[in-house]
């Protein structure tokens, strides 16, 4: 039956927010600093320029978000993937930990990365 | 001579088949006539012991879907000219247990149903003199798409979460719930959350998408989850920030 309750609007909440947030905002991130700065569209800014902007809150917050989000995001739907995909289900416990879990690691080594630019 | 075109038609009768299989019939290929008037055809003139559940004919009634050719459709709106040249394979909607032939065990499904409790739920009965509960226009659209669904469960066929989740409520039932969450008439959303936001309930759904093609009323239950997605995390939420709130 449908009515135990289970976290999945939280992860979901993780999911969409994560898939939102990378649609948007990371082919920006690969048009600029994948195509546009290396077709010379754009002068290459310089490091110390680019460690300044960086270390600005905001910009701690945004890549904070998006690291962390993608990963919930990737999380949800690997999840989804293996139980529908791949058929999996029955291996539900051990994939929620390694999904959720890795989504988690990930997002501390994020935390960590962006407090020490 | 007339032109013919073959059907293959997945048999299976229980007395006797240990196994569904598949028999061909040649039936005139008949400028209007649908998949349905070649089923009723062959019944009718060539095989007396084919079983289908049909009912009206036009799109309504939502008891013809079968799988032909591998999708799921109303087999009264499948002309057999779409079909061309064939042969067209008619089968049972995929995911159901079959009983016969072509007919298949619908009862999980109403059983679904049920659960999500599609009819106006209200905390109290307003008493007959006080009149009826009246609604604007604006307000009977809100739901008015979700209400055009006539319970054919292609979707269902359609659908490869409900193929290999039993116990997921598949996307007809949350429409409909959908359908009742959104009248203004209705207060029953909370009952429905116990069943839908839990397991086997909304966020079972993958997104495939496959429900809303294949809807013969442009009910579009995808979105009609997508929406109650939505809508169940923001209530979710509430109910952990503000857990002595009514949500």
């Amino acid at each position: 039956m449908a009515n135990k309750k289970n976290n999945d609007p939280f992860w979901w909440t993780l999911f969409g927010a994560g898939g939102t947030i990378s649609a948007f905002f990371i082919p920006i991130h690969v048009a600029l600093i994948g195509i546009a700065i290396p077709l010379g569209w754009f002068a290459m800014p310089d490091y110390e320029g680019l460690v300044e902007l960086a270390r600005h809150p905001l910009s701690r917050i945004y890549l904070f978000a998006l690291i962390s989000l993608s990963l919930f995001h990737w999380a949800h739907r690997f999840r989804f993937t293996l139980y529908d995909g791949l058929q999996l289900k029955h291996l539900e416990q051990y994939i929620v930990v390694f999904c959720y879990g890795s989504a988690i690691v990930g997002t501390v080594i994020g935390l960590i990365f962006v407090l020490s630019i | 001579m007339e032109t013919t075109i073959t059907l293959e038609v997945q048999r299976y009768l229980p007395e006797k088949d240990t196994e569904p299989y598949f028999q061909e019939y040649k039936v005139p290929l008949r400028k209007k006539w649908v998949v349905l008037d070649a089923l009723n055809y062959i019944k009718d003139n060539i095989d007396g012991t084919l079983s289908y559940r049909w009912s009206c004919r036009m799109g309504v009634c939502g008891s013809c879907g079968m799988m032909v050719n591998d999708k799921p459709v109303l087999t009264c709106a499948t002309f057999l000219e779409e079909c061309l040249p064939g042969p067209i394979r008619v089968a049972p909607l995929s995911y159901f247990d079959v009983i016969r032939d072509l007919v298949v065990n619908t009862d999980g499904f109403m059983d679904k149903l049920k659960r999500v409790k599609p009819w106006l739920i209200t905390d109290q009965v307003k008493p007959v003199p006080e009149g009826e509960y009246r609604q604007t226009p604006e307000q009977k659209a809100e739901y008015d798409q979700y209400s055009m669904c006539i319970n054919c469960m292609l979707c269902y066929a359609a659908c490869p979460v409900a193929g290999l989740e039993p116990e997921f409520v598949g996307p007809a039932a949350i429409a409909l719930a959908q359908r009742y969450n959104y009248d203004s008439r209705d207060e029953g959303r909370k009952q429905r959350n116990e069943e839908l936001l839990g397991e086997g309930g909304i966020y079972s759904c993958t997104l495939v998408g496959e429900c809303s093609e294949v809807c013969p009323k442009a009910v579009d239950p995808a979105g009609a989850i997508q929406r109650y997605k939505v809508s169940g995390a923001a209530e979710w939420w509430k109910s952990v920030v503000v857990p002595w709130g009514d949500t």
